[in-house]
């Protein structure tokens, strides 16, 4: 179930601090705004972030 | 009406926006959810893996919801949408032969095996052609061929790079729509909402930077929809749909794990709502 509220976790790219809305979930992609990679929030207390795996070839809706 | 203590699960692994709207109407409705992790789940084929009322299938992974779902439905539970349904639509040949054999209009279309009789099946049509991967979404690998210098190089490197699947050649005639296209969604056996998506570049998926506008839903839109939806199998889905100036409306694709996010303040449908309502339907009809 989501976070009750924000927080911040460190990406593992770049170490920088990434912001999380207070409604994240476990599962979600969320994007690091000082290198730009995609994060995975592999879980929700404590936040963990990965990064996501990469788009595979049968993807999609 | 829903049946009261449902037990109900949502089956995914990535959270899109999508499925955070979808977990809010279970929560509005104050009814509990399981979410299974198709990264985490380990099915021993002997064993009935869960007992839910339903499972409403949103993995991100066709090959994944499709297994899932053979599995599930070959226990006897209720799925949004069913094994034969994902099957159907998440391979764009079974999805033509469906809309063909049950008369719904669609773009001409060919398959071939081998890259001289793909070539040949293009001439026979006339550029420019479309070729898609049978299995694809968001308008991944789809290629605009213009002339048959392209083609050449296009299906060399599918056969040659590609997998064994991108050698089985689904060709179809270009369409030349108006700088949009239709996503129409369907739930059960109503067309709930549309939207043009308008792009400068031929394929105008949202997901490729296609800009959603609301799109109203005539009796025409909803007939063939709706059709389209029954001849996969029926359920929730998301029918793409051209619009030829001689042939009208053409159904293109049909989608089974819908995305929505750009419709709802378009359309001004709760989209995700009405899925829910859906699958509560589904989980309270007698097994």
């Amino acid at each position: 179930m989501a976070s009750a509220i924000a927080e911040t976790a460190a990406c593992p790219e770049c170490g920088a601090n990434v912001e999380l809305g207070a409604k994240v979930e476990k599962g979600e992609i969320v994007q690091c705004s000082d290198c730009g990679s995609d994060l995975e929030v592999m879980s929700i207390s404590p936040v963990e972030l990965a990064l996501a795996p990469e788009e595979e070839e049968d993807w999609g809706e | 009406m829903s049946k009261p203590n449902l037990k109900i699960a949502m089956l995914l692994s990535r959270v899109r926006v999508e499925e955070k709207l979808l977990f809010e109407q279970f929560e509005k409705r104050g009814l509990p959810f399981d979410r299974l992790d198709d990264r985490e789940l380990v099915f021993n084929l002997e064993e009935k893996p869960f007992d839910y009322d339903v499972v409403l299938e949103r993995c991100i992974s066709h090959s994944r919801a499709l297994y899932s779902l053979k599995i599930l439905n070959d226990w006897g539970l209720k799925t949004v949408n069913t094994y034969e349904v994902s099957n159907t639509c998440g391979n764009k040949f079974l999805t033509t032969q469906a809309l063909f054999h049950a008369d719904v209009p669609s773009p001409v279309t060919k398959l071939a095996f081998t890259r001289e009789s793909a070539l040949a099946a293009m001439e026979e049509m006339g550029y420019p052609v479309v070729v898609k991967p049978p299995v694809g979404s968001w308008g991944r690998l789809i290629a605009k061929l213009n002339d048959r210098e392209a083609a050449e190089a296009v299906l060399e490197h599918k056969e040659v790079l590609g997998n064994y699947e991108h050698s089985l050649f689904y060709i179809q005639e270009y369409i030349n729509k108006p700088q949009r296209d239709i996503r129409a969604f369907v739930v059960g056996d109503e067309t709930i909402a549309a939207i043009y998506r308008r792009s400068e570049h031929w394929i105008t998926n949202t997901a490729r930077s296609g800009q959603a506008s609301n799109c109203p839903v005539t009796p025409e839109l909803n007939d063939i929809c709706v059709r389209a939806a029954r001849a996969v199998g029926g359920g929730v889905v998301a029918v793409d749909v051209v619009e030829s100036a001689d042939r009208g409306l053409l159904v293109i694709e049909v989608n089974y794990t819908m995305e929505f996010r750009n419709s709802i303040d378009t359309t001004g449908v709760n989209i995700p709502a009405r899925i829910v309502d859906f699958a509560l339907e589904v989980g309270s009809q007698e097994k």
